[in-house]
């Protein structure tokens, strides 16, 4: 009897890149539908646009490459980039405003460095860097979240779809009059105006923590997070380097100050931390490899936010402490090498008094 | 979608692999009987080929020696059965690249008439520990774990370092494999009655006997007999069921929490570690008499019908043991010998049973994971690494074949698991390339070797002609100045000699 022949090992992978992208989906889907609810539908239009945009520069650059189209989109990278982006724009955003930004996240930062994995900035959060630094006035426009007694301006399905294929409100509506400082903003100018916290805080956009709504997406976003943890999709140390990296210096500030220093659950709560921890900084293929190299770099990421949030002319620094740290990778991969199994590298292991010395 | 089957083990990855034992160990070791022909290859073990002693026509008897150890590793090769040597030739074997190899082939007479022993048969506590050992290598004992290293030398190593531990290793950690889970069901006191023989070589009073939490049979028998024999120099020790806790240098960090050193032995941290089927061998052998000749095999798969353990004779062709598991099912596609993750697939059944084959696996084709896509640097490759090694890493230098950063990052600490190539969702065959890439270090080491051999020659030509040279400068100037020193008179006087020489010549 003939048989067929191939290498070992004889037991097939259990796990693929696309169904590891469409989980980290999946845990998005709950903080997708909060946005939804407090922000109205533009997140579902940034997200088809981004989707579309995303899905298009990666055909088009395989294509550019001479790969198969397919093989680039059934891994559903692109759609992850899409929604990161869709995350991270206001939910009224002019739709050339999020197809820029998800081209250069796909084209530039992520094929023009040789595609999936090779690719050394975050591509959502250096597309959205593009934006936020060529195009200001449009990264501008949050609603007020839909809650209780904030002064939330409806807009339809229809005229937030009006808005984001051509920029324009319906009649008798401004900017001005629909657009809401987002809570780090707030926090942000108040405290240059020389305001207390507390007197910040007093604002009605504000919440328990960070600001209403907002923090409720955090709830979701840290929520499906927690599930990537459990299924091990994701790894604890960028997280928790994220969390220790930005809390500890902001509960040190607070104790010192409480009047000119924003709380750690503000910090916490405020802005896209959560996002960042679970679902940015995550990235596998821009982050450090070794888990002592992840720690360190979710460490750094969290220190960066704080010091751009403190003192750093933007309100959040999320995109920026990510791209940031992808350029420092190489070296902490380099630093943070762990102990091979049977080499001497300083460490003693064998048993004392062996003549391994 | 779900999410990795595979679990990760508590101790330096590793993963917990679906078992499948308990198919093959439903009922009892069956033998397998006298087949028609016997293939023995003159390579079953590491080292040099034995080299054979019975000549085509001659009629050998079971437990004849066939074929004697050349070189300074090797092992013997016995008859398996009596008959008559019809051939010695290429015949395919199991290796992993396939092909042939010399093979000494039988024909049995089906009496298995075994060969009539004269010596008497000694106590092997009176014998002293080398000639225990010269008696280890005539049986051609060697491990039965799979890696077929010749016990007597591996023995003679170990006893120039300070060794305190023995291992026997039951651990067994691949799927499908039971052999030696029914063999310690079934023979728990040849095997005990091995490791003190191997105690006694070794002149140690440390046993571990470590076995793996999925075989509670196992260690209850195990268990019983040790109260019976009442050893204390025996423990039995039970480990988590870990894939690959059963690897040799695993085994010894599990048991001892000792790092056996890069490019060293266990013996480097005074352990020494033997399969618990060689341990059953060396009593077969040292209190029976009976070489090493026959093994027992696990034959499973769903490519089988009735997965069995078969105790067979070493050269039983692998056809006639599928034929008493019941023979093929339909889904037969594949024919592994070894585990899943370490095995080796073979084209065909023709091939004999060898000393190293642990299992017949059969089974259907593995499902093809799709494409192998780009390394997203996941990293869940290094969470499973025995070694702690980054196959993410590893990948990326073996790609851009940078033998320095290769090394650096431990690439020839991998042990092979295949661990990194399960949990891989870019589907890269991450093992099958680090084979590759450790072929292609080996290759420039040569090649190094080779040039820096080259240049000590040429270094060595260029110092002796430079020698000769000054030489025949230093001899030549030495007649000048012996010619000065005598002067011009002198010279004439000579040639006036000459000429006088000359003259009575004529």
């Amino acid at each position: 009897m003939e048989f067929k022949r191939r290498e070992a090992p004889f037991l097939a992978p259990q796990v693929s890149v696309s169904s590891l992208m469409l989980q980290v989906l999946a845990a998005m889907v709950p903080a997708a539908m909060a946005h939804v609810w407090y922000f109205g539908p533009g997140f579902i239009f940034n997200l088809l646009v981004a989707a579309l945009f995303a899905a298009a520069g990666e055909a088009l650059m395989l294509s550019l490459r001479s790969r198969k189209p397919e093989s680039g989109l059934t891994d559903y990278s692109a759609l992850v980039t899409a929604a990161l982006l869709a995350f991270a724009l206001p939910s009224l955003t002019p739709w050339w405003v999020t197809a820029t930004g998800a081209l250069f996240a796909v084209v530039v930062a992520k094929h023009l460095y040789g595609g999936l994995g090779f690719n050394i900035f975050n591509p959502a959060m250096a597309g959205y860097v593009v934006v936020l630094v060529a195009f200001p006035m449009h990264l501008n426009l949050w609603v007020a979240p839909s809650m209780g007694d904030l002064d939330y301006q409806h807009l339809s399905i229809l005229q937030t779809l009006a808005f984001t294929l051509t920029g324009s409100l319906p009649e008798g509506m401004t900017v001005d009059a629909i657009s809401r400082a987002t809570p780090l903003d707030v926090m942000k100018s108040g405290l240059n105006n020389a305001r207390t916290v507390t007197e910040i805080r007093a604002i009605p956009i504000m919440g328990d923590f960070g600001g209403r709504g907002w923090e409720w997406i955090g709830n979701f976003l840290a929520f499906g997070g927690l599930w990537l943890l459990i299924k091990k999709i994701i790894r604890w140390q960028i997280p928790v380097g994220v969390f220790i990296g930005l809390l500890l210096p902001a509960t040190i500030m607070y104790m010192l100050d409480q009047g000119s220093h924003a709380s750690p659950g503000f910090h916490l709560f405020g802005g896209a931390t959560i996002l960042c921890a679970f679902f940015i900084a995550t990235d596998p293929v821009t982050a450090a490899t070794s888990p002592k190299g992840r720690f360190v770099y979710g460490l750094g990421i969290g220190l960066l936010i704080y010091c751009i949030r403190r003192w750093g002319s933007y309100a959040d620094g999320v995109a920026f402490a990510v791209l940031l740290m992808n350029m420092a990778v190489p070296a902490i991969d380099y630093l943070t090498r762990p102990h091979i199994v049977g080499h001497n590298d300083g460490v003693n292991r064998s048993r004392s008094g062996g003549n391994d010395a | 979608m779900s999410a990795p089957t595979y679990d990760l083990g508590t101790l330096h990855g590793g993963l917990r692999l679906p078992g499948h034992k308990s198919e093959s160990t439903r009922q009892p070791i069956l033998d397998v009987p006298v087949p028609g022909q016997l293939v023995l290859p003159i390579t079953q073990h590491v080292g040099d080929p034995a080299q054979p002693v019975v000549g085509i026509g001659e009629r050998v008897l079971k437990g004849q020696l066939i074929a004697e150890p050349d070189g300074t590793l090797g092992a013997p090769v016995h008859a398996s059965s009596s008959g008559t040597v019809i051939a010695i030739e290429p015949w395919p074997v199991t290796r992993r690249n396939g092909g042939t190899a010399p093979c000494i082939v039988i024909e049995c007479d089906g009496k298995d008439e075994a060969v009539h022993n004269t010596e008497p048969p000694v106590d092997f506590r009176t014998m002293a520990p080398p000639d225990l050992l010269r008696k280890f290598l005539q049986g051609g004992i060697v491990g039965l774990g799979g890696a077929v290293f010749p016990t007597a030398q591996k023995l003679m190593q170990a006893r120039t370092c300070e060794i305190d531990h023995l291992l026997l290793n039951g651990v067994e950690c691949e799927s499908y494999i039971s052999c030696d889970d029914m063999l310690m069901r079934e023979r728990a006191g040849e095997v005990i009655s091995g490791a003190q023989i191997l105690m006694h070589a070794l002149q140690i009073d440390v046993c571990f006997l470590v076995v793996e939490s999925d075989k509670p049979e196992a260690i209850r028998r195990l268990g019983d007999v040790l109260g019976e024999v009442n050893d204390d120099r025996i423990a039995l020790k039970q480990v988590p069921t870990i894939y690959p806790s059963g690897g040799e240098d695993q085994l010894v960090q599990l048991v001892t929490n000792r790092e056996v050193p890069s490019g060293g032995l266990p013996s480097d941290v005074g352990c020494l570690v033997q399969n618990v089927g060689t341990a059953a061998a060396i009593h077969d052998w040292i209190i029976n008499n009976q070489p090493l000749i026959s093994r027992v095999t696990t034959v499973t798969g769903d490519g089988v019908v009735s997965p069995v353990n078969v105790r067979a004779r070493i050269g039983t062709p692998i056809a006639d043991i599928i034929e008493l598991a019941g023979g093929y099912t339909e889904r037969a596609q594949q024919l592994i010998i070894g585990g899943p993750m370490t095995g080796k697939s073979v084209t065909t059944d023709n091939v004999p049973l060898v000393k190293a084959t642990n299992c017949i696996l059969v089974s259907s084709e593995t499902p093809s994971p799709g494409p192998e896509l780009p390394c997203i640097r996941c990293g869940d490759c290094a969470s499973v690494c025995p070694v702690q090694l980054l196959p993410q890493q590893l990948f990326w230098y073996a790609c851009a074949d940078d033998e320095k950063k290769m090394r650096e990052f431990g690439l020839m600490d991998c042990i092979e698991c295949g661990c990194c190539d399960l949990v891989c969702p870019s589907h890269i065959p991450l093992t099958a390339d680090f084979r590759v890439a450790k072929g292609r270090i080996r290759e420039l080491a040569d090649e190094k070797a080779r040039a820096a051999r080259a240049r000590l020659r040429f270094e060595a030509r260029n110092d002796r002609l430079e020698r000769e040279k000054t030489d025949r400068e230093s001899e030549l100037a030495e007649q000048k100045a012996s010619a000065k020193k005598a002067g011009p008179s002198a010279i004439a006087e000579i040639l006036k000699r000459q000429q006088e020489k000359k003259e009575v010549d004529d």
